[in-house]
């Protein structure tokens, strides 16, 4: 089938952009409908943290997230999306909220679904009573948003990753796209070798923290069930797909959550690495796995990696 | 700390046990209803083989039994370690708050009592998943302390501790979680804990998360709950 000829371009553009590389607003501009983007208290009404003066730190207009409405191959949804390059995408108040504001507006519709492009460290530490709560409530609204038949998809690919509480609100979320520098965890590299020193985490061991954190390594393990090219297209792409996969939410799932952690733990819990993991799936020459290139290693997830579909 | 903290909730008997840093277990109220009991003790990490503890638990209770749950917390952070993040701590995290949502949302209404530590996702994970957070007196949570403030910052600990008096917003303690909304409202050590217990059965608050207008009411969050409501406006509007 031919592609309308208005389509093709914005096409190609969003398939040359890399998704890591990108602005939030870029990544949203390319990942949905052209000009469909509707914005929810833009930049230009100026609500700022009233938290970072405090601490003589730059404010910004829309305090790091774009909350808004859109078009995905022509089908209404909510979109989040983080702006990594602000404070590290990090959670505060008004950031948080406008997420949880999007999240209750979704739940009351019950079928429009909300993409999350999460970009972010966790919790503004300058705000950081307000930005753990924001999360808190953010998950709930998600549970809630889910149960009342809401698809909430992550598309985890940015600079800051997905980390600390972003990394608990992914892990509520209906399913996950995940591309290779999409990192997924609770405590950065940097955090667990502060607090444990470097024997228990060497944050400058790039492959290392890759291989633990990063978008293969969570692909294989089932955490995320799609996996992207590092270009906004393939996000797009994957976005389609899990809208589609997702089916509802309800008691079954949580319990089948449960067996699949479990058995996560029966299987590899006494693995010390991730390459031990995925020699434990079934992966012949496991040590390759971080240099596959995207069509290779996706062939050999949908072969070998495990999916978390229906049960979480 | 923790017998006490039980046997006063619980004066009727109880079958609630500490195993290394988890509690399980339950408890019968004055009211003969049956009380879900878990938590984290002793100031213990919260990691995948803890949290998968916890989760199994609430689980396998639903369906059995009816009554409410309490989450009783006195943690460190999340675990820090290479071999939990390896296995996706992330995932065990949000799947024990999201059973704790679950249950509250669907007839098990859940309470979460602070009774000394706990910091980040634990926190995240038990206390903040639950409907109504009780702080006891002399509980210390912390989503960061001070000194590693002090680090990513760059400022003194003397410049934090001087911010801090004019704000709730950073810096550790009850009282600056409670008015910001997270804590709904601190018992007293005088008083039975039973009684206290009893008496928020009796008045629970709706399911619904009102803990923005409460952050708003007690002046920690002025901007969250119409934020938050200003966007659902606009977002009900745009269909």
């Amino acid at each position: 089938m031919t592609a309308p000829l208005k389509d093709v371009a914005p096409a190609e553009r969003a398939r040359s952009t890399s998704f890591y590389e990108a602005s939030a607003r870029t990544r949203l501009e390319l990942l949905l409908d052209a000009g469909s983007l509707i914005e929810f208290i833009g930049p230009g009404q100026r609500e700022v943290s009233p938290h970072l003066k405090i601490f003589d730190l730059p404010e910004q207009f829309d305090d790091g997230i774009v909350v808004g409405h859109g078009r995905l191959d022509g089908s209404p949804v909510f979109v989040a999306a983080q702006e990594g390059r602000f404070m590290g995408g990090a959670f505060g108040e008004v950031h948080g909220a406008k997420l949880t504001g999007l999240l209750r507006a979704a739940r009351e519709i019950g079928t429009v679904p909300v993409l999350v492009l999460f970009d972010t460290g966790g919790v503004r530490l300058q705000e950081a009573n307000a930005g753990e709560l924001a999360i808190a409530e953010i998950m709930r609204a998600v549970m809630e948003a889910r149960s009342a038949g809401v698809k909430v998809i992550g598309l985890i690919g940015g600079r800051s990753g997905c980390y600390g509480g972003g990394g608990l609100i992914a892990g509520c979320c209906s399913a996950l796209a995940v591309s290779e520098p999409g990192r997924i965890a609770v405590s950065g590299p940097e955090v667990i070798e502060t607090n444990r020193g470097v024997e228990e985490f060497d944050s400058r061991d790039r492959a290392l923290v890759w291989r633990t954190m990063g978008g293969k390594h969570r692909r294989l393990l089932g955490a995320a069930d799609v996996f992207a090219d590092d270009n906004v297209q393939d996000f797009r792409e994957a976005a389609l797909e899990l809208l589609g996969l997702v089916g509802p939410f309800g008691l079954d799932r949580l319990k089948a959550e449960q067996d699949r952690l479990a058995g996560r733990l029966r299987s590899f819990g006494a693995c010390g690495d991730a390459i031990d993991i995925w020699t434990a799936e079934g992966i012949a020459d496991a040590q390759a796995v971080p240099e596959l290139p995207a069509d290779q290693f996706i062939a050999l997830a949908n072969r070998i990696g495990r999916t978390s579909r229906d049960a979480r | 700390m923790l017998d006490e903290i039980i046997a006063s909730l619980f004066p009727d008997g109880h079958e609630v046990r500490r195993d290394k840093g988890v509690i399980l277990g339950s408890a019968t109220l004055r009211s003969g209803v049956r009380m879900l009991v878990l938590g984290v003790a002793d100031r213990t990490a919260l990691g995948v083989d803890e949290a998968i503890r916890l989760s199994g638990h609430v689980l396998d209770s639903i369906g059995r039994d009816s009554g409410p749950i309490l989450v009783l917390v006195d943690s460190d952070s999340q675990r820090m370690s290479k071999r939990d993040e390896l296995l996706g701590l992330n995932e065990f995290l949000a799947h024990l708050a999201k059973v704790l949502i679950h249950a509250d949302t669907n007839g098990r209404p859940t309470i979460g009592l602070l009774y000394g530590h706990s910091a980040a996702g634990a926190l995240l994970a038990t206390g903040l998943a639950t409907r109504v957070l009780v702080g006891l007196p002399g509980a210390e949570p912390a989503v960061m302390d001070l000194p590693s403030m002090a680090k990513v910052t760059k400022l003194s600990m003397e410049a934090l501790q001087e911010k801090a008096k004019s704000t709730p917003v950073f810096a550790p303690g009850l009282s600056n979680l409670a008015q910001m909304g997270a804590v709904h409202m601190i018992w007293s050590n005088a008083a039975s804990l039973a009684d206290q217990l009893e008496a928020l059965l009796v008045d629970l608050p709706a399911a619904r998360d009102q803990r923005d207008a409460l952050g708003k009411e007690r002046g920690g969050r002025l901007k969250a709950a119409e934020i938050a409501e200003r966007v659902r406006d606009l977002a009900l509007q745009v269909r």
